[in-house]
């Protein structure tokens, strides 16, 4: 029991690991897939409707790019550009939607195409994030960048 | 990419970001009414999977003053989100295997009738049981105007031998010390500071389910999570009964690694014949 217990667990786990970095390798987020911003539009609309409550605070814009530095770039780029796994957040999809519907993806993630949910981060911090998302411009790049 | 939960025992709804390998280390350090004071160790890899799976490899060691130090085991766990999005409870399902002796004292959780007397069992004896377990939780959490509130239900059954399933709790509550972001990046922030309690303990076996003969504990909790994606936490906790240690003293540190599946699978890629991206 003892050995074949030990071999059987040893075995699953490296199987599920491969598996999973295999996952990993294929994922990349084309900026041509529109699909991928699909769930922009599921954002039920009390979400979409609410408004930025830190919109006027001048400091949420760069609290903002220190969250994104922090939390957001590893996937959607270091200038929101895109990256493997997370697509372009200088996309029109993106700038077109409201801050209430990008705070509500933050909020519940798209867990089926591999964003976490981000409701750990306090509320003020996601909207401090929506800020700073709002905030880029594809010509300019980002109104404030994170400090290093 | 740190953001992590103060807990020591409980676990929140929240698993690893998708392609990150968090690696941990936890210390453990109790001082029984009865017997000599230990010091035990574990090393966690948490790695995350997919963005509704998290698996994660524990090994177990400890020290008991005036004995000896052993090498106690491994674990193998699995964390899977139930559902897609956020709802008023969260729940997350917890499989794990264990292969551990009885010379096991880390305290990750607490079950059955786990009492303090069970502990005072020089190393040589009690390394000699061998323990194949499945344990299950069943997490619920929930965030709530920057408080972080979870409860973990613990249905534990010893494959070897005749036990019967054993049953245990852990609750936790946690809230930064600061809601919003500062603009500045800063180590000393109130934001990267975490504090909360948590209680945890048993709830008998399926023959004697209840309170009586189990032990139980409170502990304060705080982390500190640091821009550099280090995370440092430190728990005092305080038995809360005849059964449970007087005290026991826990802290961790981890390191995040971010981006570790993709470098990886692409390595592996190259191995077996693939193209450099």
């Amino acid at each position: 029991m003892t050995r074949v217990a030990r071999r059987t667990a040893l075995a699953a786990f490296v199987l599920a690991l491969t598996v999973s970095l295999a996952a990993q390798k294929g994922m990349s987020v084309s900026e041509k897939d529109s699909s991928v911003y699909a769930p922009l539009a599921k954002a039920p609309a009390k979400a979409t409707a609410r408004r930025n409550p830190l919109e006027s605070d001048p400091d949420a814009v760069a609290a903002g790019a220190n969250l994104f530095a922090q939390h957001c770039a590893e996937c959607h780029g270091e200038m929101a550009q895109g990256g493997r796994k997370g697509p372009s957040l200088l996309a029109d999809p993106v700038r077109q939607a409201s801050p209430g519907a990008i705070f509500w993806i933050l909020t519940n993630g798209v867990v089926r195409r591999g964003m976490p949910v981000w409701s750990k981060l306090p509320e003020p911090q996601r909207w401090q994030l929506v800020a700073y998302i709002k905030s880029l411009s594809p010509r300019s790049g980002p109104a404030s960048k994170p400090q290093k | 990419m740190a953001q992590e939960s103060p807990y020591i025992v409980t676990y929140d709804h929240y698993l690893e970001e998708p392609g990150s390998l968090e690696l941990e280390y936890f210390s453990t350090f109790g001082a029984p009414r009865a017997g000599n004071d230990f010091h035990a160790f574990w090393t966690e890899f948490e790695y995350g999977a997919t963005a509704s799976w998290t698996t994660e490899i524990y090994i177990d060691g400890q020290t008991t003053f005036n004995d000896s130090t052993l090498f106690t085991g491994f674990r193998w766990e699995n964390r899977f989100r139930l559902l897609q999005q956020e709802h008023f409870v969260n729940p997350v399902l917890y499989i794990e295997y264990e292969q551990i002796s009885g010379a096991d004292k880390i305290l990750k959780e607490v079950e059955g009738h786990d009492v303090e007397a069970d502990y005072a069992t020089p190393n040589a004896l009690a390394r000699q049981e061998h323990n194949h377990e499945i344990e299950t939780k069943l997490l619920l959490s929930k965030a709530f105007q920057g408080w972080n509130i979870a409860e973990n239900t613990l249905a534990a059954k010893n494959l070897t031998g005749g036990n019967p399933w054993e049953f245990g709790y852990a609750l936790g509550a946690s809230r930064p010390l600061a809601l919003k972001a500062s603009a500045h990046r800063c180590t000393f922030c109130r934001e990267n500071f975490i504090a909360g309690v948590e209680m945890y303990g048993g709830l008998g076996d399926r023959h004697s389910f209840g309170l009586h003969d189990t032990s139980h504990y409170l502990a304060p909790v705080v982390a500190w999570n640091l821009p550099s994606d280090w995370t440092l936490r430190l728990s005092p906790g305080f038995g809360l009964n005849n059964n449970s240690h007087g005290f026991l003293l826990r802290w961790g540190v981890s390191r995040e690694f971010s981006g570790f599946g993709a470098a990886f699978g692409s390595m592996i890629g190259r191995f077996f014949g693939g193209r450099k991206p």
